[in-house]
């Protein structure tokens, strides 16, 4: 298959030497791939940006997931944040407040859209529509925002993971919080080597995080570390666009984020087993949830 | 290139709570449903690794039950899956499995009917992107770098060449191909990765071809 990148380093050449947007190179990319009209990716994004805006609103009316574990803490954020006296300012608490509101939708079963994975769907669009009120972006600029996100996301997938399972959280939390601090970059108006460079420093950052969901669900610590991811992106994004760079080339961190999630041991990918789920309260939940041994048959 | 396109990566539109374990796990659960080409009234799912461990939480049970009744990863009704089933006749037993298989998430699905069974094993790959690995024991090397269709025909002479010839009409250029049977005269698999989208009409006119039991699309 025929790709204009395969890397990182060869996506920020590309856009710098044809003085585009990584979001037109992975725009351009995605019409060369498909066969398909610009015109019809957009709107394909463009629907996909309405269901995840609709996700933060449902999630800040308020949600509550059937196993009791999560729900209600977006609600919170926001009354908080209306006291206007929080400490790490307006924008990132609400950046926090709409990625957990996008995972409580998420784990109560709704409908949201994956952003590499539904485990971690609430950083995309977390930050997005918290950057929103203070770039006040147009509408395209918003689903460039995506397209951004898609081509940093697109080159973890294809060259280490983003499955919790195959790589810890690391693949699926820290490669969404590098895509949404790259996309941020785009957007205030950095450079496409910026952008390179608040990816690489949100992922290193969130190297040898562990997947460990109590009782196997997208719940407990998955939302909270949506929270936390969202807020790494923000500070990595105005990082790179002071001109701090990563010692570490981007490529080279996804290579490091791969092998340290093959290296984890299975209780530490997505099976309940270990970590935060081993804890004995880990254990009572999920005791209390089904009732004991995570095992049986439907029907 | 496992993830080809944007939509690998800012997509499914699905119902939550997992990728790789609901939407992954409806999208599996839908290809075999494609490739069996009706409704089931009975299957058994065994589930390995990640799935075995999380299914419950992670709804991968209605999920791929909500497939094999043809929902897509963002029907509304996946939730329902279970009483849908019911309804429409068809019972279920999820078996989860020890054993070590090369991917975390594998789910190897039987279904039936009074008349015919088939198995197909089907992996999630991540962000609700999967691969069949296996059909009715066939084991499928597919690439993943690009689409592909799967025929299961008769091992009938002229069959390779009818289904070549009918994507030749429409300039669908073959990738790689690969033909397996169990034994001479029964039944036999093609496996076609493309260049170009198959689409539905194209699809169809292969599907009417002599001795063509089934065609589907995956991997794309």
């Amino acid at each position: 298959m025929e790709v204009l990148f395969r890397n990182v380093r060869e996506l920020v050449e590309r856009a710098t030497q044809e003085n585009k947007l990584i979001s037109e190179i992975m725009i351009e990319q995605e019409i060369m791939i498909t066969d398909r009209s610009r015109e019809e990716i957009m709107a394909q994004m463009d629907r996909n940006l309405t269901v995840m805006e609709e996700a933060v609103e449902k999630g800040l009316r308020g949600v509550h997931s059937t196993s009791g574990l999560t729900g209600g803490d977006a609600v919170l954020l926001q009354n908080y944040l209306k006291k206007g006296n929080t400490l790490t300012g307006e924008l990132m608490l609400d950046a926090v407040s709409k990625a957990v509101a996008t995972n409580e939708v998420n784990a109560a079963m709704g409908t949201i859209c994956a952003t590499p994975t539904a485990g971690s769907a609430g950083v995309v669009p977390g930050t997005l529509f918290a950057v929103k009120n203070k770039l006040n972006p147009t509408r395209e600029q918003m689903i460039r925002y995506l397209f951004t996100s898609g081509a940093f996301g697109f080159v973890v997938a294809n060259n280490a993971s983003i499955s919790g399972a195959a790589g810890g959280c690391q693949a699926e939390v820290g490669s969404a919080s590098g895509m949404a601090a790259a996309a941020i970059v785009e957007m205030a108006g950095g450079s496409p080597a910026q952008c390179a460079e608040a990816f690489a420093i949100t992922l290193k950052n969130m190297l040898g995080l562990v997947c460990d969901p109590v009782a196997g669900l997208v719940e407990v610590p998955c939302v909270k570390r949506n929270a936390m991811g969202a807020s790494n992106s923000l500070v990595a994004a105005d990082m790179a666009l002071a001109g701090v760079t990563s010692r570490i080339p981007c490529d080279e961190v996804i290579d490091a984020m791969y092998k340290i999630g093959q290296t984890m041991p299975a209780s530490l990918r997505e099976t309940g087993q270990g970590g935060l789920a081993a804890t004995p309260t880990g254990k009572w939940l999920e005791a209390k949830i089904f009732g004991g041994a995570v095992v049986g048959s439907g029907n | 290139m496992k993830f080809k396109s944007v939509f690998d990566i800012i997509g499914p539109v699905m119902i939550g709570p997992s990728s790789s374990h609901t939407a992954g796990a409806a999208r599996i659960g839908r290809v075999a449903r494609d490739l069996f080409g009706k409704q089931p009234t009975w299957a058994k799912i065994h589930l390995y690794g990640s799935f075995a461990e999380t299914y419950k939480g992670h709804g991968t049970d209605i999920a791929i039950i909500g497939g094999l009744l043809d929902y897509d990863t963002f029907d509304e009704r996946i939730k329902t899956a279970f009483k849908d089933a019911e309804q429409a006749g068809l019972t279920y037993e999820f078996i989860p499995e020890t054993a070590h298989t090369e991917h975390p998430n594998t789910a190897r699905i039987i279904i039936g009917d009074e008349s015919s069974e088939m198995s197909m094993v089907g992996i999630s790959i991540g962000g609700g992107k999967t691969e069949i690995t296996e059909l009715n024991g066939f084991p499928l090397r597919l690439s993943g770098d690009m689409a592909a269709i799967l025929v299961v025909h008769e091992d009938r002479s002229g069959c390779i060449a009818s289904v070549s010839n009918c994507l030749a009409k429409y300039d669908i250029n073959i990738g790689h191909m690969e033909v397996s049977r169990r034994e001479k005269g029964n039944m036999a698999l093609m496996v076609i990765e493309v260049d170009q989208n198959v689409n539905a009409q194209i699809l169809k006119e292969i599907g009417e071809l002599p001795n063509i039991t089934q065609v589907t699309r995956i991997a794309d």
